[in-house]
């Protein structure tokens, strides 16, 4: 980790010259070769590379999609038919960049729900965690104004909608919400001028993006990994090298990653968009319903849960405002979740009650995410708003209480304890002997 | 303490059950049938007579009110499409009836000139509001698009929901549009008794509110096939919707071509990155 136990040596005249003035080489051999990591990680630990591999990608697609794209109203709905039809191999830039922001989706939220059951947000990762929170939103805030950028049906009326939602900010202060929207849209209504800052916006983010995940990694190898356990690197023999090992693992799950992308990206790359996004936008037609990406629908859901009541607490009108608190609320409570949660005990394989909790609130993502997919009416409100109050509940109420309340299995003593225990009369423990662990 | 939390666990369960079926008896919507296409699923591909067919339907029928603007005519020429020899579209081309506004010239004046090759399909209309007028207050879309800008969804409770879709996915099913524009295509009837339709309306049962300003555009025998292909609206809406499907996504055929080589690529490098990773954690226990 730091440099005082570095193995690093250089092995030709300029690494050594170079060493002794920008010891990149060796920060890189410390940070990603010699780190030690836990030996009992599973291919729940891949998804940190593959969400590096799924920003790269976007980058690189995005940066060549931004040489054929011309962000104004008139010609952006064109000029992405041009890529799909006229730019060598366009169509498969374009899919891959729309797929890959579903993808790199998907591989976070199984990245964050793998933090939740092994407890990797707590103590002394909360820095990490909260990074990877601000990650989170900047991805949010980058793939939102990136759906803006084709101009369809879809991107017009969501951005409308969306941006729409500050101005609940004049139930507080009359005029302040208005003054923020206008701000936004660069006007009195979305237009090309609002097409056009988004552009320039989803074009710094993912720089922004880039640096944060950079602290975000920086934050992981000074705290060390998390792994199944949850317990601490406490001897040699509990880690190996990153490289080969934790790299050779990381190599299948991205390759296997890819696989999944491959399929949606080349067979059904409408599948996870929509059709009305194939219909230039025009401000004077409303589509019947206007949903966001799948992505969004479980906190698009949780803003629509608060009509004119929430579960019948009448609210008249702060509605609005409480629905866009409560949306922004959904994922800045998840930045709490270290000092919520009372248990010491990291990893769910551990607790019992928590575990149970834990897929629970799985259930309540994937349901609101569904109820966020339908039209705000009727039963569908109701239910929205029972899980929403499951969704709080579980940061405000399971967190704190079941940390109190719950019994922990016993522990291993360290992951060699664990590690030789699981496959006990199956085999001699010659792993134990055998780890390879060389510092 | 376990049992109790099971037990709330499990009353909670029953009650999103409760939710859900009363959920999926509300709507009375028209099922859009999934029909079969030679470019359905992960190994089609378009048939390229088929897209001829298609086209000729375009010509004949459709173009008399809806453009195609975003297909040139050297695309019915290009590979993964119809395929028509170049010198017929040249010709095609020149002959189309609707012509390009082009200029201005040296004397200032914008003029009309006939279609070349590298032109798109222009449809009878400069703009919204002259097709508007013609067509009594209806806009005829263009529809270079309208195979992908249509979808038609499946009602389903929300605990099959999750099963329909991963059978979508693993099927590669995206011709939603297709199958739409074809119960379009193929939706008209006489109104029933108890509907009342407004002026220059026709009744389809697969457009929402099933009145469509667009009267039903296809008879039997209206468009005569060279090949043989019964000449019938079934067959014919078929053909236009293989080719508007083709419009609507050129790069299919190739699309999937490359999939395939990706998908092998990626499935060996990762059966070999497995094996691999298994030789090098072979001594260690994890």
């Amino acid at each position: 980790m730091g440099g005082s136990t570095s193995s690093y040596v250089p092995t030709s005249r300029w690494g050594k010259w170079l060493d002794e003035r920008l010891p990149i080489a060796r920060l890189m051999n410390d940070s990603f070769v010699d780190f030690p990591t836990p030996r009992n990680l599973n291919y729940l630990w891949t998804f940190g590379g593959i969400l590096t591999v799924c920003l790269i990608a976007q980058i690189a697609t995005g940066v060549v999609l931004a040489m054929h794209y011309q962000p104004s109203d008139a010609q952006a709905f064109n000029s992405i038919e041009h890529i799909r039809r006229d730019v060598n191999y366009g169509w498969m830039l374009r899919n891959l960049h729309a797929v890959g922001a579903s993808m790199f989706f998907f591989a976070v939220f199984i990245h964050i729900f793998r933090g939740f059951y092994y407890g990797s947000y707590k103590a002394p990762r909360e820095v990490l965690w909260i990074l990877g929170v601000i990650i989170l939103l900047l991805m949010m805030a980058t793939a939102f104004m990136g759906y803006t950028l084709p101009w369809g049906q879809m991107s017009f009326w969501g951005v409308t909608v969306i941006t729409n939602l500050f101005s609940a900010l004049d139930t507080i202060y009359n005029g302040l919400g208005t003054a923020v929207v206008e701000w936004l849209w660069g006007g009195y209504a979305v237009s090309g001028v609002t097409l056009n800052r988004f552009f320039a916006l989803h074009y710094l983010l993912p720089f922004v993006l880039t640096g944060v995940v950079g602290l975000h990694i920086w934050a992981l190898h000074v705290a060390g990994q998390n792994n199944p356990t949850g317990l601490d690197i406490k001897q040699p023999s509990d880690a190996v090298p990153m490289h080969p090992y934790a790299t050779a693992k990381d190599a299948v799950g991205i390759f296997a990653f890819l696989i999944l992308f491959a399929w949606f990206a080349f067979f059904i790359p409408d599948y996870l968009g929509h059709a009305d996004n194939y219909v230039e936008a025009n401000p004077l037609v409303t589509p019947p319903h206007i949903v966001p990406e799948w992505y969004f629908l479980p906190f698009y859901a949780i803003l629509r849960a608060f009509t004119n009541s929430f579960l019948g607490i009448p609210l008249g009108q702060y509605a609005k405002l409480c629905g866009v608190i409560a949306m922004f609320s959904a994922v800045i409570i998840i930045a709490f979740a270290p000092w919520l949660d009372t248990s010491r005990v990291r990893s769910a394989k551990y607790r019992p009650i928590f575990k149970w909790f834990f897929w629970f609130f799985v259930f309540t993502c994937v349901a609101l995410g569904y109820l966020g997919s339908k039209p705000a009416e009727g039963v569908y409100v109701t239910a929205a708003q029972i899980f929403t109050l499951c969704y709080f509940l579980f940061f405000l109420v399971v967190m704190p209480v079941v940390g109190l309340i719950e019994t922990p299995k016993p522990l291993p003593r360290s992951i060699t304890d664990d590690v030789l225990s699981k496959g006990r009369g199956a085999g001699l423990p010659t792993g134990a002997t055998a780890a390879p662990e060389t510092r | 303490m376990k049992k109790r939390f099971s037990l709330t666990l499990m009353s909670l369960f029953a009650a999103t059950v409760a939710i859900g079926s009363v959920s999926a008896e509300e709507t009375g919507h028209t099922e859009i049938e999934r029909q079969k296409w030679t470019f359905g699923g992960f190994s089609g591909q378009f048939d390229k007579a088929q897209l001829q067919r298609g086209f000729q339907v375009y010509k004949e029928v459709c173009s008399n009110c809806h453009g195609l603007k975003r297909i040139a005519f050297r695309n019915l020429v290009q590979p993964g499409g119809p395929e028509f020899p170049e010198d017929a579209m040249k010709a095609l081309a020149a002959a189309w009836p609707n012509q390009i506004t082009d200029g201005p010239n040296d004397e200032g004046k914008m003029f009309e000139r006939p279609a070349l090759l590298s032109d798109p399909i222009r449809g009878p209309y400069h703009n919204d509001k002259e097709a508007r007028a013609a067509q009594n207050g209806a806009l005829p879309p263009d529809l270079s698009l309208i195979a992908r800008a249509r979808d038609s969804h499946r009602e389903a409770s929300w605990y099959v929901h999750p099963f329909l879709m991963l059978g979508d996915i693993l099927n590669a099913y995206q011709e939603g549009g297709a199958n739409y524009v074809y119960a379009l295509l193929t939706g008209y009837s006489e109104a029933p008794a108890d509907i009342k339709m407004m002026d220059g309306q026709y009744y389809n049962k697969a457009f929402a509110g099933h009145q469509i300003g667009m009267p039903p555009p296809l008879t039997d025998g209206a468009v005569p096939y060279q090949d043989g292909t019964p000449q019938t609206v079934d067959h014919y809406s078929r053909d236009v919707v293989a080719f508007l499907s083709w419009a609507a996504d050129p790069s299919l055929d190739q699309r999937k071509r490359i999939g395939w080589q990706v998908l092998l690529f990626l499935i060996v490098t990762t059966g070999l990155l497995y094996l691999g990773k298994k030789r090098i954690w072979a001594n260690i226990k994890h």
